[in-house]
């Protein structure tokens, strides 16, 4: 299992680095590029790093072109889009309830939401026992 | 033309259960007995209304279903008239959709769920004001569970790590590891799955509804136990008032103990004992729902 969360954490210190190119403005990634990157924190094999470049080509979590003899890599959507589609498929707002995820609590509406707030606040002020 | 009919009379007695189960209170008192009526429900239904489809059908046979079928088989469905054989396709159409829809909804689910932990690999972080628990850079509030076979995921957004001290965080952990635990996402997935059958049949989404609602309550009661009450329901309360204002349509003029939060809170509140007769009634029509109708398929003609 290490070495299966390794390399979870991989693809995810090798996605940063691509979002963080991304951000800057810079153009996207080559192996190489990735690999100089990380070469101050951790001590990879490069062909370890392209290894972990076409996984996350083939999940589709990064877009890739040719540039001359190399691949360039950029990520298919910024890390913030990757936020908001979770939270969405959580806050259950796409339309589709779907039986993936067991919900906290299911939207309601403005006149229920005033009814909450006043059960909460009298929840509140009672005086702690 | 006895064993069709009386299992035509048991798949009706089933949609008329199903249909007080749906409006039924006193199943927020014991909602895994009643999570486990519903399914029995379910399943009952299934097996009535195949067999009472498939009981006409072998109506020519004169051997009921289980032992009509050998007979079909022999003879090519040589006996059947047009009515005979439209029961039959219709037998066979309803389990084989109702089968594939279900085993549609498992693949869909399944796909979901591994892009949402590769996902959540790439995207989300730990944080120690939750341990154990996945953190969402993102405002809004929002708790739940990925449930999975090796391992289930707790996920919680920062919205909701702002929204909730800390014992009302501790509670809402241990409900959603109740969910992961109990695998209600595996109790939901029929459910989801006949609603995606009948999506006009509105019978089927309340059951849906409750059957939901209920699950809830069952998380929450496996909470309670870890955790005061008091602290999951004002969590609850956060959670609820913080939530985007979903259209007002068809819930206007709902009492508040009606709002399936408020109903959730009350009960942690105030819980009521479960009476016994309630679990002795239910307990009993859990496995009575199920026999009967598959009894009735191995009945001789009679």
């Amino acid at each position: 299992m290490d070495g299966v969360k390794g390399l979870g954490e991989l693809e995810r210190t090798v996605m940063e680095v691509c979002w963080a190119r991304e951000e800057a403005g810079v153009v996207p990634a080559t192996a190489r590029d990735v690999s100089r990157a990380l070469a101050d924190e951790r001590d990879l094999a490069h062909t370890t790093v392209m290894t972990v470049l076409d996984r996350l080509a083939k999940k589709g979590f990064l877009d890739r072109e040719r540039d001359g003899r190399a691949w360039r890599y950029r990520p298919s959507a910024s890390r913030e889009g990757y936020v908001t589609e979770l939270m969405l498929g959580a806050l259950n707002e796409t339309g589709d309830r779907d039986a993936a995820l067991a919900h906290f609590v299911r939207s309601v509406s403005q006149d229920e939401i005033d009814a909450l707030r006043q059960a909460l606040d009298e929840l509140t002020q009672e005086p702690p026992a | 033309m006895t064993g069709p009919a009386l299992l035509a009379v048991a798949a009706l007695l089933t949609v008329l259960g199903a249909q007080g189960l749906s409006k039924a209170r006193w199943t927020w008192r014991t909602p895994r007995i009643a999570i486990g009526l519903w399914q029995a429900l379910g399943l009952g239904w299934g097996i009535a209304t195949i067999g009472a489809l498939l009981g006409v059908a072998l109506l020519p046979y004169h051997r009921g279903i289980v032992h009509g079928v050998p007979g079909l088989v022999a003879d090519n469905a040589a006996r059947l008239d047009v009515v005979h054989m439209g029961a039959l396709l219709a037998a066979v159409a309803l389990t084989f959709v109702l089968l594939t829809m279900l085993a549609t909804a498992v693949v869909r689910v399944v796909r979901a769920r591994r892009r949402h932990r590769a996902l959540l690999a790439l995207v989300a972080r730990g944080d120690s004001a939750a341990p154990d628990a996945l953190v969402l850079d993102h405002p809004g509030a929002a708790a739940y569970c990925v449930p999975g076979v090796r391992s289930s995921k707790v996920v919680v957004s920062a919205g909701t790590l702002a929204l909730l001290d800390d014992k009302e965080l501790a509670a809402v952990l241990a409900h959603e590891r109740a969910h992961a635990r109990e695998r209600h996402d595996l109790v939901l997935l029929p459910f989801y799955s006949l609603r995606q059958v009948f999506p006009q049949i509105r019978l089927v989404g309340r059951c849906l509804d409750a059957v939901e609602l209920l699950i809830e309550m069952a998380a929450d009661d496996r909470a309670r136990r870890h955790r005061p009450a008091k602290e999951l329901a004002t969590a609850l309360l956060r959670f609820a008032a913080a939530r985007p204002a979903a259209a007002p349509s068809g819930t206007l003029g709902v009492a508040a103990a009606d709002i399936p939060v408020m109903a959730r809170v009350n009960r942690l509140l105030r819980p009521e004992p479960q009476p016994r007769r309630i679990r002795v009634a239910a307990s009993v029509a859990i496995p009575v729902a199920i026999v009967i109708p598959a009894l009735l398929w191995t009945l001789p003609p009679f």
